[in-house]
């Protein structure tokens, strides 16, 4: 059972990850829009026509 | 601003769902039925599709020549009916070019690189968020562009050497949204900030929390099994180690919460709770140093979680409502065109109205809105003040008379002087009036902090005197008594209750197109008793259209709509208007026109001199048979040269397809149905008498209406009052519960308890059915609530609780309450109120 004072502070360092990618996860942004994504998954976006610079006032 | 109104006529949902492909004889981009004998096309994935409008054709063209028509494949709803760019709109977004108006709006990210939130409209799903996103990141110059689903809010990025402000939101006119840049740092960035700190303090409090329950269930299985000391000791620090933080940061709302009111000297929710997590929190702390007792930090964190989770959940609600309010009340900042020189008409500036001041010459173009107070200088035209006094009919107006900030121009332009700005304008006036009279409305949310505030009292009391008992006759357990009394009594199960049924039932409301304004208004709403409609605008459609041509000239029906339409071509009258779109697309030019003010118009088209007016204009200009005037509902327009009467075109105000039913929906449900309008006698009967309504009151100024309502209520009587003009403000501002039309004016809408943000009538009757279910719901939430409190408090009491027991039982307790008010969620809740 003495493998618990390796694995407890193991858990610790884990969590501390975690939490420090959850954190991030927030501050980019990726929390703002949760409905858009699942719509624009559906999208292709392989067919863009670039229009000639000069006709796009 | 023209476009922008255009833009937000109503949408009808194309049927089928898939790429929604509105029915044959409809237009292809927006839905609307395609006017007989117009033949407008766009080619669009790799077929001919009919258009409705030249608006919708420009829009339609120039999706597909940008390659978006991938757009038309992925939409689930018809899209807004597009509006041609008018050389006043491109004027309008130029002052946003200029560096003293976009300073507000516009945030500078580099030398030339500058940032600009946008509010966009007639977003109706998901694909119109993609060809947004896809039309403006392809303009040269823009360097990033984000659309947020969920707000319908856009951030872009430009350069501005090589695009303006202005360009982009003209690209986004194009293909058939409005745009307009806001100022982010107000409400919207507070909300943000907001929410990514509740979220950051839920996932703390989740992560941790599942650590410490993990210890803390080793820590019972150890009581029960015998388990090691040092591993006992392990776990505790372990524990305190995971739970501080919890405490600390996700705990500070509630522990901040309890700080402000003791320091006010009140007593709120957070107080109990900032008690029971301290108490639970220091009694563990001091068995962890002492190793003595035990240690209760799985129910801290558990009870922070669950409270955290409840309090996000309303806040989206809270949120969602906000949002939709706000950018209903913003617009363009209204504008207006200064004479720059003080006698002559020669020099001319546009410039926001807020910057005129009382003294300065205006020029108020026809079809216009008029910016601010003052009086006319020079030019006679008719002025619609429908927006103030809901008669629609312009009133003519000549040098001299006043203008209210407002009122429309309909006929020739105007030079005004300026008299009054600001807040001291009529317009301003009234809005003041409004908030008024909703301060006055009864705080029902209020009475409910009261007894809250009570219950939490006594609770507070009881805790006290048990943790004393025990402290007394059993020192060692009197804190776990006391922990497991704070801990099943916390009123959150009592507190949800009412508030998740509201969040839930207006989530649902806001689904189905009617926006709440308010949680409390629900309560209200399913006790109505009475229901008061205004006429025009919300039982009818409120635009008149052509119902009628009747002709007995050789010349033929259509070529006479033309002639009428190029008549009427230069006039922003509602029923020019009904006459142009009826007869579709202009083929014809009338030359030498006259406008003739409430009588008609005249002119000559191929040679030949038109007369277009009422009966008594015609009559004075036609020599041949006298025109007849013989349908009293109905406004009749006749058409005729020097000699006879050619046609008469029928116009009627429709009454919504769905009023009928909406009307028996709501006698069924019980409530008194009555129709309150400021037209006459004859036409408020007959639009009642096709609708079964028997109580008609006519000839209404808006003063009657608010008496009328006001005896209603002294008589005991809940009172819904539905509504769309300004005339409408003061009664709906005086009503139980207001509900304001989608067409309806910005300071109605800002006023009013419910907003129906589709076109759709009945939607009124589904809100009152979901609201009677919610009311059924919440107090079946609150008999739980109060049965469970009143069985597992006298538990406690006596000790049979343990504080982790205490802590699932609260969380059940609660948990049930979420449960049962989320049954309002799901759609049967609103197809069972609507069939």
């Amino acid at each position: 059972m003495d493998i618990i004072y390796l694995l407890i502070p193991l858990s610790l360092v884990l969590i501390g990850l975690i939490v420090w990618m959850f954190v991030w996860a927030i501050r980019s942004g990726q929390f703002d829009d949760l409905e858009g994504p699942a719509h624009r998954i559906l999208m292709d976006d392989d067919d863009i026509v670039k229009p000639p610079p000069d006709e796009t006032p | 601003m023209e476009p922008a109104v255009s833009l937000n006529r109503p949408v009808p949902a194309a049927p089928g769902h898939p790429g929604a492909v509105p029915a044959p004889d409809c237009c292809y981009h927006c839905g609307l039925p395609v006017p007989a004998g117009l033949d407008l096309q766009v080619t669009i994935q790799g077929m001919a599709r009919p258009m409705c409008c030249a608006g919708c054709q420009a829009v339609a063209q120039a999706i597909v020549a940008a390659g978006h028509s991938d757009f038309y494949r992925h939409r689930t709803q018809a899209s807004a009916t597009g509006a041609e760019l008018v050389p006043d709109f491109i004027q309008q977004t130029r002052i946003y070019d200029h560096p003293q108006v976009r300073k507000s709006f516009v945030r500078d990210t580099g030398a030339h690189e500058h940032e600009a939130a946008l509010i966009l409209e007639g977003i109706v799903c998901a694909a119109c968020v993609w060809l947004n996103e896809r039309h403006i990141r392809q303009l040269p110059g823009v360097l990033d562009v984000q659309v947020n689903y969920a707000t319908h809010r856009a951030r872009v990025r430009w350069d501005d050497t090589r695009i303006q402000l202005s360009e982009i939101l003209q690209a986004i006119q194009r293909i058939g949204y409005t745009a307009h840049p806001y100022d982010p740092a107000q409400q919207q960035q507070a909300r943000e900030r907001e929410r990514s700190v509740l979220l950051r303090r839920i996932g703390i409090a989740g992560v941790l929390g599942m650590q410490v329950m993990m210890l803390a269930l080793a820590l019972y299985v150890g009581e029960w099994k015998g388990m090691e000391d040092n591993f006992t000791l392990l776990f505790r620090w372990t524990g305190l180690l995971l739970t501080t933080p919890v405490l600390l940061y996700s705990g500070l709302p509630f522990l901040r919460g309890a700080w402000r009111d003791l320091r006010n000297r009140s007593v709120g929710m957070d107080v109990p709770v900032a008690l029971g997590i301290l108490v639970a929190y220091g009694g563990s702390v001091h068995t962890t140093l002492t190793g003595r007792g035990e240690v209760y930090y799985d129910s801290v964190v558990m009870f922070i979680f669950f409270l955290l989770v409840s309090r996000y959940f309303e806040m989206v609600a809270r949120k969602r409502g906000a949002e939709s309010a706000e950018s209903l009340a913003q617009g363009l900042p209204a504008m207006a065109t200064r004479l720059t020189d003080s006698t002559s008409d020669s020099g001319q500036e546009i410039v926001p109205a807020i910057e005129l001041h009382p003294g300065d010459r205006v020029l108020v173009k026809p079809g216009a809105t008029v910016p601010v107070d003052g009086t006319i200088e020079s030019g006679h035209s008719g002025v619609s003040e429908a927006l103030l006094s809901g008669e629609s009919t312009p009133l003519q107006k000549s040098p001299g008379n006043a203008l209210i900030g407002g009122s429309i121009n309909m006929d020739s332009p105007l030079v005004m002087r300026v008299e009054r700005t600001g807040q001291d304008t009529v317009l301003a006036e009234i809005t003041r009036l409004l908030e008024n009279a909703q301060l006055q409305k009864p705080a029902l949310t209020r009475l409910a902090d009261r007894i809250a505030a009570g219950f939490v009292t006594a609770v507070l009391l009881l805790a006290g005197l048990t943790g004393l008992y025990w402290w007394q006759h059993d020192p060692q357990h009197w804190l776990p008594v006391l922990i497991s009394v704070l801990v099943v009594t916390c009123p959150c199960a009592l507190s949800l209750a009412t508030p998740t049924a509201i969040s839930a039932a207006t989530g649902t409301l806001l689904g189905r197109g009617v926006l709440a304004t308010g949680g409390a208004r629900l309560e209200t709403l399913a006790r109505a008793t009475h229901v008061v409609f205004d006429k025009t605008g919300t039982l009818t459609e409120g635009v008149p259209r052509v119902v009628d041509v009747q002709t007995d000239s050789p010349l033929g029906r259509a070529a006479l709509l033309e002639i009428a339409a190029a008549l009427e071509s230069h006039s922003e009258h509602a029923a020019a208007q009904a006459i142009i779109s009826h007869a579709g697309p202009a083929r014809r030019v009338a030359h030498d026109l006259r406008n003739h003010p409430g009588a008609g118009v005249s002119g000559s088209v191929n040679g030949t001199e038109w007369f277009l007016g009422n009966a008594g204009f015609v009559q004075a200009n036609c020599s041949g048979a006298r025109p007849q005037d013989d349908t009293q509902a109905d406004t009749q327009i006749f058409l005729a040269d020097a000699r006879r009467v050619h046609a008469r075109f029928s116009l009627r105000d429709e009454i919504r397809a769905d009023a009928a039913t909406t009307v028996r929906q709501l006698q069924e449900a019980g409530l008194d149905v009555i129709l309150m309008s400021g037209d006459h006698r004859a036409a408020a009967r007959a639009v009642a008498d096709r609708l079964g309504i028997t109580t008609v009151f006519a000839d209404m100024k808006p003063a009657d209406k608010l008496a009328e309502v006001q005896r209603l209520q002294r008589a005991g009587n809940v009172v819904i009052m539905a509504g769309d003009g300004i005339n409408d403000a003061p009664v709906l501002g005086a009503a139980d519960i207001s509900v304001a039309m989608q067409a309806a004016a910005n300071i109605t809408q800002a006023g009013a308890d419910m907003i129906l943000l589709g076109d759709q009538l009945q939607v009124i009757a589904g809100a009152l059915q979901l609201a009677r279910r919610s009311m059924r719901i919440i107090r079946q939430n609150l008999a739980w609530a109060i049965g469970y409190n009143l069985v597992a408090l006298p538990a406690a009491a006596l000790g049979f609780v343990a504080p982790w027991m205490a802590a699932i039982g609260m969380s059940t307790s609660s948990l049930l309450v979420v449960i049962n008010a989320l049954r309002l969620t799901r759609s049967s809740a609103w197809t069972s109120s609507t069939s």
